[in-house]
């Protein structure tokens, strides 16, 4: 029993049963020391399919190390001990087990040898995420949450019919590289898809990440999307159709920040940008492109909890997160956007940020691929990580005018996390070479030549040169933008009401209409059948789920 | 107020000279040739950014809404 705490996911899920009975030090000495811990298991590890077990007739690997899923493990424990550095004055005392289930089913995917190991955790991760949405406590967050959860089960119901087909085609559960040439993978890629916010169903993730509370939203940030960028690495590396889906969500995610007034919502739709970048990675395929696409979530994970620290600092501190409500807070709060600007420096890859060793694989790849159309695409699109993320975040929070809003800088443990965070993103964007080291292919690769850095410096000055020059068409201005998801959230919703409506008012005009044989039978069916031939809320049954999920957890790891 | 303004302007507008001159003593490992165009980088990155502009405000003139447009 106990050596299944060798596994680092595993760890930490122990860690949460753990964090949410303590109380006071103790509870903060577990939430520090357990992500170190299982940080500390995730470098030691030996590679290789390091457990097996049999489920229902299948082969199961459920902890496999290779330097891929080392990589993505390190990262997510790494990050787990930042978030819980940064969150630990947070009031609500949910959050954080929620948060370590969260990480921890993250790190089972990444440590996951089979397709059924992969959607146990995959489920868990949306039970996870959705409690520390839940654990803002808002109606707006809870409303969002319904919406999150619905496209979560949804994209978990395609993993499993994915599976489920491949399984029986193949004969095989083991998770190695695949194509999408049959309906089951086709579906397996879908369901990465969803969580990766690909474009059309990316909506999901700029709608219910800014709900979350000050610190909830660190740690969306880094595990979802990332977890379906390390499965997409390693089940469908060089399918082309994530080329396109790669180089939409970029574009997609610049457009809607340049258009967006919520400060942490401008940072969701960047999340979106930046797996773009990786996705595309992923479908050009090459060793460099996927070294790129790995490193970059890596850096990525570390810069943009950054921002989102310091934008959650500044929602702890002001209770606003709207750009037309803030502006000038550099005075009281240096510090706070310091880090910020430590941030966006890094999104935008400038040189000696981690960003900037990172992305440039990618970029990289798809010159050495002679991919001249991607190549210019990805240009276009690294200067517009600048406007949109990279000055448009740190001038309107910290800049701009001045709001006459002079909060202090945020408690210790929150400037500790931001702290520590920035020296990585500056850390790794000098000394690159551990961090390729740990690559999962060897790297040929100098990031710092002379022309290579003008030209980046070139292209984001440059960038810069146009947001200052069109301020006036980027003022902000109090609305929304519509997406994909208003075609459920007010046709669809709306047909649905009216639909039910029609039902019920048939119904009623059946029972009216009494003593048919058939409405007896229904009568007879209730009665037989009492509280499971009523019709439930949708809420009730989201909680059945959840609690169906739960069993089928349980009882997959106690046999 | 203005002076500061305008002092700010000229540090930006002399960073970018900066870089535009460094260009000429920097040797050239370019993938395609349009990187061989001096400038191109600057030019390119600037253009693109008015794009995504124009772009932006061409999708906001259909797509943008009160933000309680989703309040019941």
């Amino acid at each position: 029993m106990s050596s299944l705490l060798l596994h680092p996911g595993l760890a930490l899920i122990a860690a949460a049963a753990l964090l949410a009975v303590l109380r006071g030090r103790s509870r903060a000495a577990v939430a520090l020391a357990a992500p170190l811990a299982a940080l500390a298991l995730a470098w030691r590890m030996g590679e290789g399919l390091l457990w097996h077990a049999q489920f229902l007739g299948m082969d199961l690997v459920p902890f496999a190390v290779d330097r891929l899923s080392r990589l993505f493990a390190l990262i997510f424990t790494l990050m787990a001990f930042a978030g819980a550095l940064y969150a630990l004055n947070q009031a609500r005392r949910v959050e954080l087990p929620a948060a370590f289930l969260y990480a921890g089913s993250a790190i089972g995917v990444a440590l996951a040898g089979d397709l059924v190991t992969v959607f146990v955790f995959w489920e868990v991760m949306a039970i996870g995420s959705t409690l520390v949405l839940w654990s803002a406590a808002t109606p707006a967050a809870y409303r969002a949450s319904l919406r999150y959860l619905m496209v979560h089960l949804a994209g978990g119901m395609l993993l499993f019919a994915g599976v489920a087909a491949h399984v029986l085609q193949s004969g095989s559960t083991s998770f190695t590289a695949m194509r999408p040439d049959t309906l089951a993978n086709v579906l397996i890629l879908a369901a990465f898809l969803v969580n990766a916010a690909a474009w059309p169903v990316s909506a999901w993730l700029p709608d219910t990440y800014p709900e979350a509370s000050w610190s909830g939203m660190v740690f969306l940030s880094a595990f979802t999307t990332k977890t379906a960028v390390y499965v997409l690495l390693r089940g469908f590396p060089g399918a082309e159709i994530l080329i396109v889906v790669g180089l939409a969500m970029v574009f997609y995610g610049i457009v809607y920040a340049l258009l967006e007034n919520d400060m942490r919502r401008i940072l969701a739709y960047s999340i979106v940008n930046q797996v773009g970048f990786m996705i595309t990675g992923i479908g050009i395929g090459t060793e460099m492109a996927l070294n790129g696409a790995a490193a970059h979530a890596f850096t990525h994970i570390l810069y943009k909890a950054l921002l989102l620290m310091s934008a959650g600092s500044v929602l702890l501190m002001t209770g606003r997160r709207k750009c037309t409500d803030l502006g000038g807070l550099w005075r009281s709060m240096p510090l706070t956007a310091a880090c910020g600007f430590i941030g966006a420096l890094a999104i935008s890859s400038f040189p000696l940020t981690s960003g900037f060793v990172s992305k440039s694989m990618i970029t990289q790849a798809a010159g050495d691929e002679h991919l001249f159309a991607v190549w210019m695409l990805l240009g276009a699109a690294s200067a517009g990580v600048f406007l949109h993320a990279g000055i448009k975040f740190p001038w309107f929070v910290f800049f701009q005018k001045d709001s006459g809003l002079r909060p202090p800088e945020p408690p210790w443990n929150m400037r500790l996390a931001m702290i520590l965070v920035a020296a990585l993103c500056i850390g790794l964007g000098v000394f690159y070479e551990p961090l390729y080291r740990l690559l999962p292919h060897a790297v040929d690769y100098v990031p710092y030549t002379a022309f290579h850095v003008v030209a980046q410096l070139q292209l984001l000055l440059f960038s810069g040169l146009a947001f200052f020059v069109m301020l006036g068409w980027l003022r902000r201005t109090l609305t929304v933008t519509l997406d994909v998801d208003w075609l459920w959230r007010v046709p669809l919703a709306r047909a649905a009401r009216i639909g039910a409506r029609a039902l019920g008012d048939t119904v009623r005009a059946a029972e009216a209409g009494a003593g048919t044989a058939w409405l007896r039978a229904g009568q007879q069916v209730r009665r037989a059948h009492g509280p499971f031939a009523r019709t439930w809320s949708s809420g009730a049954m989201g909680i059945g789920v959840v609690a169906m999920l739960l069993a089928l957890l349980l009882t997959y790891y106690a046999y | 107020m203005r002076v500061e303004l305008l002092r700010l302007w000229a540090g930006f507008v002399a960073v970018l000279a900066l870089t535009l001159v460094a260009e000429v003593f920097v040797d050239a490992h370019p993938h395609f040739e349009i990187e061989r165009l001096y400038a191109f980088n600057a030019v390119y990155g600037f253009l693109a950014c008015a794009g995504l502009i124009l772009a932006a405000r061409a999708i906001g003139l259909v797509l943008k809404r009160k933000d309680d447009y989703y309040d019941e």
